[in-house]
């Protein structure tokens, strides 16, 4: 379609521009915004009518008046010039380039949005990523094409544990793996931190950065992530790289879609969030996985703040109920000096149960992980049992399991920042702390278990 | 054929103009691309249209073309075993098509025209039939005897019908004259409007349980063939595994899988675990008697509103044939929220938390599609459905929930402490309840054990008294209670860690309901003879002392064929139990 102009709006209101009724312009086509100093801004249609065409321009349309700004009108969708050369580079929140560069030559170009995956054309995931960290290897394992976000506080270390992830996952280090980090409405040191640090692994080349900081317009959030993701799928799909993507923070996406949405006049759902929510979260986080013949493999790592650390919040709770489970970080392990503060119970890998045991990681690795959750869990109950009757007042076994729950924490959650443990050593560590508890307490592993890790040690 | 112009695209919501001719419910294509979408509201010569597929590029003066008929899914031969979109278009000819992504505007046929099957007559010329005779069979897989039946509303004489041997699926079966003389057709491949049930000839008393392999659903919870029931949780309690564990070892002869809304990788892990599976019943692939229809997350939303009425009309279909179709739909809170998604375009009033005011009235009709019944043509068959729910913060006063409730008569409640404790399935035995105690007693007493009923009774009746222990016991620690109340939190405690708690993978997995009922046997049998041994001054601390109490929280380990282990286990537990209260009369005697 040619590419069409017109001059004067008819109303501007928050970051929408209403136009007359034109014809042949499509649902969802992009447009460049003109204001008569010669700025060019995006923007995108988001209604068609007889009578009126309404364009909602990304970063806000602050100075502009309706007389003089005009609109072009594309007659295609959001979309990002793609090649090899990505990489190392880094973008705005509308994939223009942010480092002086230049744009991204000769490449293909993609529609943002993406399509959905066809089930039958997806790989079930079952690699196992091997992090280093005990707590997320033996409970929570990451598989190659989760999407396994974590769910952090302010304040809580999330930004420290995703690069230690980023860096020491074994998805890192081949020749072929990429890091795709869409920073969407984050400080600019939370960004410098990620770019220094992933930068001082050497991994610099392999980084892509896609970054709408605090202070850029609010609008551009919402397309920060699909360009960070379209990047992704192709340097996994067409490039067959294993990519790992690190958004954050979804809370300041949510929060941009809140935005828009009131300024739309949609009716609210809960907490004033829009009712598509979920789909649109969820046209983000599927945009993970292995494709059955493809070489590539697109990992999700969302970061995001729960609102008063309150699980169930609209933004952790529609993400959970989406994701391959959570990685929930907990303020009172932090508070005790324990990181990774890894709060397990709450916490799950969804794809875990395909990827570990015989043939993945260890045999008894499946069992092992379930018994340290139930024994762990009954922790919690003796811990508040103590609170009120005093710790003298408890049963031996009690007594046994209030001590579990400490050596847990002290030598099985705590590791340093840099410390990357070996799986087996990690499982090791596991049997040696359940060897302290009565055999009695073990119902979730089988007599041969007992018999071959736990007596054995004992004898 | 009719057709009209667009004048407003929001979304998934169209608005078109000169459709005065068009029909409410008709199925109709959009634009230059032939987006499918259906005809929801009609007003004077405007139409409101909710389109099935992204209306991106879409621009006000495309075309809107009529197909003349609503919402239809086409039924034959070849369904069995395939994935479908929430609009039935199969997924294997969408990627051989269009590679790895699903786009837009595709047309395939759901049922293969040109595939061949070989077909047994099983009627003859002059015959005089009814509606739901069967006409003939197909070998539709090793699993499924696929009926092709004279369809409702037609009966008279059969004038022609095709041979045995190979025929392609687009051939006519059979050709009838009816009683008003008129010569009719039955074609091998025939269509119906997914929101009409398919009629039946009579209600039945679901009166057969639903086998499922998982003991708390078999022993405590148990459903019924062509029952109903719920399962909500929070994110994380275990919905989709339990969906998959039924779909995987309920005694149902047919499975549709409905993925409403959620996970791409959760339709791909059935589509490589089922043709890999084995039916504990038969041997052969779990495949061979699925159908899954797929609406992920990421894809459009009205065709999700559409994928639980095309789940229940292959439902219906099979149903028709004679078997006992068991349909998970995983998750129902995802079609509801998508009715208030459009529900918010079309700007009608909300009700609760933004949900329309029709919410339970279509939450009712879905439900009320199960059922076990006499078919038109005179054989059983039923449908039972497994809803899931995702209520938002796990609160189960929510909409969704509480009018799910009310139309359903079986309640698997997720518990999240239970699940964070990984004790899976994590059905909390406080909050669950089942209708169906009652009406598959008799059968359980008849097919598997007298004692079924008794047992459940005493269990549960264990289970809630503990409850009311635990809470003292979190109050006051567990040394100060009673002795008979210690015995009731032991017991409790065996049930719950060697009874209910059972793993999704490897040999536990599928529990026949003979070891289930022995294992319970068990535990309570200690039970009974323990609080015995305490009325006759024997102290809770000897008993908890034996050794043999590890054993009964490892009695799942038993393979299901060692019946005599059961009963070796039960002679020298009691054997011991005797001992230990004959050394205590007389401490002396044994040294």
């Amino acid at each position: 379609m040619a590419v069409t102009e017109y001059v004067g709006v008819e109303k501007i209101t928050g970051p929408f521009l209403l136009l007359s009724g034109i014809p042949g312009v499509g649902y969802d086509e992009i447009v460049d915004v003109l204001s008569p100093d010669g700025g060019v801004r995006k923007g995108r249609v988001v209604l068609v009518d007889r009578n009126s065409t309404l364009v909602q321009v990304f970063s806000g349309t602050e100075g502009l008046a309706p007389a003089s700004t005009a609109v072009r009108f594309l007659g295609r969708e959001l979309e990002i010039s793609l090649s090899p050369s990505l990489l190392g580079r880094t973008f705005s929140g509308i994939g223009e380039p942010r480092d002086g560069c230049g744009p991204v030559l000769g490449g293909v170009r993609r529609a943002v949005n993406g399509s959905a995956i066809n089930p039958m054309a997806r790989e079930y995931p079952r690699d196992f990523i091997s992090t280093g960290i005990s707590s997320i290897d033996v409970l929570l394992t990451l598989i190659r094409g989760q999407k396994l976000p974590i769910f952090s506080g302010n304040g809580l270390p999330h930004n420290q544990l995703a690069v230690q992830i980023a860096t020491q996952s074994r998805l890192v280090g081949a020749e072929n793996f990429a890091v795709v980090f869409a920073g969407i409405g984050i400080k600019h040191d939370d960004a410098a931190y990620f770019q220094q640090r992933l930068s001082a692994h050497g991994q610099g080349g392999h980084l892509v950065l896609f970054l709408n900081l605090a202070d850029d317009p609010v609008i551009e959030r919402i397309a920060t992530p699909r360009f960070a993701l379209t990047a992704a799928e192709y340097l996994a799909f067409d490039l067959g790289m294993h990519v790992l993507v690190i958004m954050t923070d979804m809370t300041s996406y949510c929060e941009a879609l809140r935005e828009l949405s009131v300024a739309r006049g949609e009716v609210p759902s809960r907490k004033g969030y829009p009712s598509y929510l979920y789909s649109d979260l969820a046209s983000l986080y599927e945009r993970a996985g292995v494709l059955r013949n493809g070489r590539g493999s697109v990992t999700q790592i969302p970061i995001l703040t729960m609102p008063n650390d309150d699980i169930t919040h609209p933004i952790p709770d529609l993400t959970g109920f989406i994701t391959e489970g959570q990685v929930v970080l907990s303020r009172d392990l932090e508070a005790r000096g324990i990181y990774p503060p890894v709060e397990v119970l709450p916490s799950l890998s969804r794809l875990m149960k395909d990827g570990i045991g015989k043939g993945y990681t260890r045999e008894d690795h499946p069992d092992l992980a379930g018994q340290l959750f139930a024994s762990y869990s009954r922790v919690h109950d003796v811990r508040s049992l103590a609170g009120v009757v005093g710790e003298d007042e408890l049963s031996p076994a009690d007594r046994a399991s209030l001590s579990f729950g400490d050596a847990f924490e002290r030598s099985f959650l705590s590791q340093g920042g840099e410390e990357n443990r070996e799986i087996s050593q990690s499982l090791d560590l596991g049997w040696e702390l359940l060897s302290s508890l009565p055999v009695q307490e073990l119902s979730r592993l089988s007599m041969d278990e007992i018999e071959k890790y736990i007596r054995k040690k004992g004898a | 054929m009719n057709s009209g112009r667009i004048i407003t695209v929001n979304g998934p919501v169209v608005r078109a103009t000169g459709m005065r001719d068009f029909a409410m419910r008709e199925m109709v294509t959009v634009g230059k691309l032939s987006l499918l979408g259906e005809i929801i509201r009609l007003d004077g010569d405007d139409a409101l249209i909710q389109v099935y597929e992204d209306t991106a590029g879409v621009t006000v003066g495309e075309p809107v073309a009529g197909s003349g008929s609503p919402l239809s899914v086409s039924l034959g031969p070849g369904l069995m075993g395939s994935i479908f979109d929430g609009i039935g278009r199969p997924l294997a000819r969408l990627m051989e098509k269009e590679g790895a992504f699903v786009t837009r505007g595709v047309s395939v046929p759901q049922v293969d025209p040109d595939r061949t099957w070989e077909i047994t007559p099983l009627g003859k010329v002059g015959d005089v039939v009814t509606p739901g005779t069967v006409l003939a069979s197909v070998k539709e897989t090793s699993l499924v005897e696929h009926r092709i039946l004279v369809p409702a509303g037609l009966e008279g004489e059969i004038l022609s019908i095709l041979p045995a041997g190979f025929h392609r699926a687009s051939s006519v079966v059979a050709k009838i004259r009816d009683s008003r003389g008129k010569e009719r057709s039955v074609p091998m491949i025939s269509r119906w409007p997914v929101r009409t049930p398919r009629p039946i000839a009579e209600r039945l008393l679901p009166d057969e349980p639903l086998l499922t392999g998982q003991r708390v659903i078999d022993g405590l919870f148990p459903l019924s063939k062509g029952g109903v029931a719920a399962i909500p949780g929070g994110f994380g309690t275990g919905k989709t595994v339990t969906q998959h564990q039924l779909a995987k070892w309920s005694d149902a002869r047919i499975v549709i899988y409905i993925g409403c809304g959620e996970r791409g990788n959760e339709m791909t892990q059935v589509l490589e675990e089922f043709p890999v599976l084995e039916d504990p019943r038969s041997g052969r692939p779990l495949m061979e008697r699925t159908i899954l229809i797929a609406n992920t997350s990421n894809m459009p939303v009205a065709a999700r509103e559409a994928s639980i009425y095309t789940g229940i009309t292959l439902a219906e279909y099979y149903r028709d044939m004679g078997y006992d179709v068991a349909l998970m739909a995983d998750s129902t809170s995802r079609w509801a929220e998508a009715l208030r998604e459009i529900s918010g375009r079309l700007g009608e009033i909300p009700a609760e938390e933004g949900f329309p005011a029709y919410l339970p009235t279509r939450i009712a009709e879905f439900y009320e599609r199960a059922g076990k019944v006499t078919t038109l043509g005179g054989t059983r068959g039923s449908i039972s459905i497994i809803g899931a729910v995702s209520p938002p913060g796990g609160d189960f006063t929510e909409p969704v929930t509480r009018h799910t409730k009310r139309f359903i008569r079986c309640f698997w409640a997720l518990d999240q402490h239970l699940a964070r404790s990984r004790h899976f399935p994590a059905i909390s035995w406080i909050d669950s309840y089942s209708e169906y105690g009652d009406e598959v007693k008799d059968w359980y007493a008849a097919n598997v054990n007298p004692a079924w009923a008794s047992l459940r009774e005493r269990a549960r009746e264990i289970l809630a008294e503990d409850d009311k222990i635990q809470q003292i016991i979190r109050l006051v620690g567990e040394d100060v209670l009673p002795d008979d109340q210690k015995l009731t939190a032991l017991t409790a405690s065996l049930v719950k860690n060697g009874y209910l708690q059972q793993g999704a993978f490897g040999p536990d997995s599928y529990c026949p309901p003979e070891k289930g009922l022995a294992i319970l046997d068990l535990l309570l049998g200690f039970h009974e003879k323990a609080e015995r041994l305490l009325q006759r001054g024997c102290p809770f601390s000897l008993l908890r002392g034996m050794k043999e109490l590890v054993e009964l929280t490892h009695l799942r380990e038993i393979p299901a064929e060692k019946k005599e282990a059961f009963a070796d286990l039960k002679k020298r537990l009691f054997e011991r139990m005797e001992t230990v209260d004959r050394e205590r009369i007389a401490p002396g005697r044994e040294g």
